[in-house]
């Protein structure tokens, strides 16, 4: 799968390489669930700058990765939607709740802290 | 038309394919940003019934070049059951997900022309259009181009 998870502290950071097929997004939903109970993650960053398209089908997969993570005691941030797919995502009116987005890693971390109530990305 | 460019749909691999092929040749007709986007979303959001509700079917991407405008057609076609009721695929429902959750309202928005034929017997044509109006300098330019 075309997508680099990392570990940083309490945070896993998933940072998607290229555009994704739906199974794809599917295995990485799977993947993320299982990993926040491997590593007691308390976040997730996702970071889909690499995605062409966000339709339908790919918003209820994030939706549904931030709802499965939650109940699995992790916080979900989205980074990186491109301009045109923002734009894209309007027009098609997709329903983006309850996806948290921030601009880039920097933006997610501290929210994510935020959220975590300073569970801190740094390893402690 | 030797620019025209096919895509076989059987497996989601060749959904992204498709939508890659469709965005490509919007950026190379000099569709503006966020158009190549837009209608890689409609491609995606089409091919994915015939991927999940028919099995195959294929995408057929085509230029089309008028004196005043220029633009892309995406015909998607399977030889599946056909929709029961188009009315009913196109309407938005509640959640905004889209009708019958076909994604068919979304990608009607996202291009300029829609329209749908769909029969039990004969399977199911979605045929979309994105169009832009050519500025003044690549008007005469295609008049000048059709005139040799």
């Amino acid at each position: 799968m075309s997508v680099a998870i990392l570990r940083e502290g309490d945070y896993l950071i998933a940072s998607i390489q290229s555009d994704l097929s739906d199974s794809e997004v599917v295995e990485l939903r799977n993947e993320l669930t299982e990993l926040v109970g491997t590593h007691r993650s308390r976040g997730i960053v996702i970071d889909v700058a690499a995605l062409v398209v966000i339709d339908s089908f790919v918003a209820r997969a994030l939706r549904s990765i931030v709802l499965s993570a939650k109940l699995r005691g992790a916080e979900t941030v989205i980074v990186g939607i491109q301009p045109d797919v923002a734009i894209a995502m309007v027009h098609f009116r997709l329903n983006l709740q309850p996806l948290r987005v921030a601009l880039d890693l920097d933006q997610a971390r501290s929210l994510l802290d935020r959220l975590t109530s300073g569970g801190g990305g740094d390893g402690r | 038309m030797d620019d025209e460019v096919r895509v076989a749909l059987r497996t989601d691999a060749d959904l992204v394919n498709a939508r890659a092929q469709g965005r490509a040749m919007a950026e190379q007709l000099g569709f503006p940003r966020p158009d190549p986007t837009l209608i890689a979303t409609a491609i995606s959001e089409v091919g994915r019934n015939i991927v999940r509700h028919v099995g195959c079917g294929e995408i057929i991407l085509r230029p089309l070049q008028e004196a005043d405008r220029y633009g892309l057609v995406v015909i998607a076609r399977d030889e599946g059951p056909g929709i029961l009721d188009v009315e009913a695929a196109l309407r938005d429902d509640y959640s905004g997900m889209g009708g019958l959750g076909l994604g068919l309202p979304g990608a009607r928005r996202l291009m300029d022309d829609f329209e749908i034929e769909s029969s039990a017997d004969s399977g199911t044509i979605v045929t979309m259009k994105k169009w832009r109006v050519r500025d003044e300098l690549a008007r005469l330019r295609e008049e000048r181009r059709r005139r040799e």
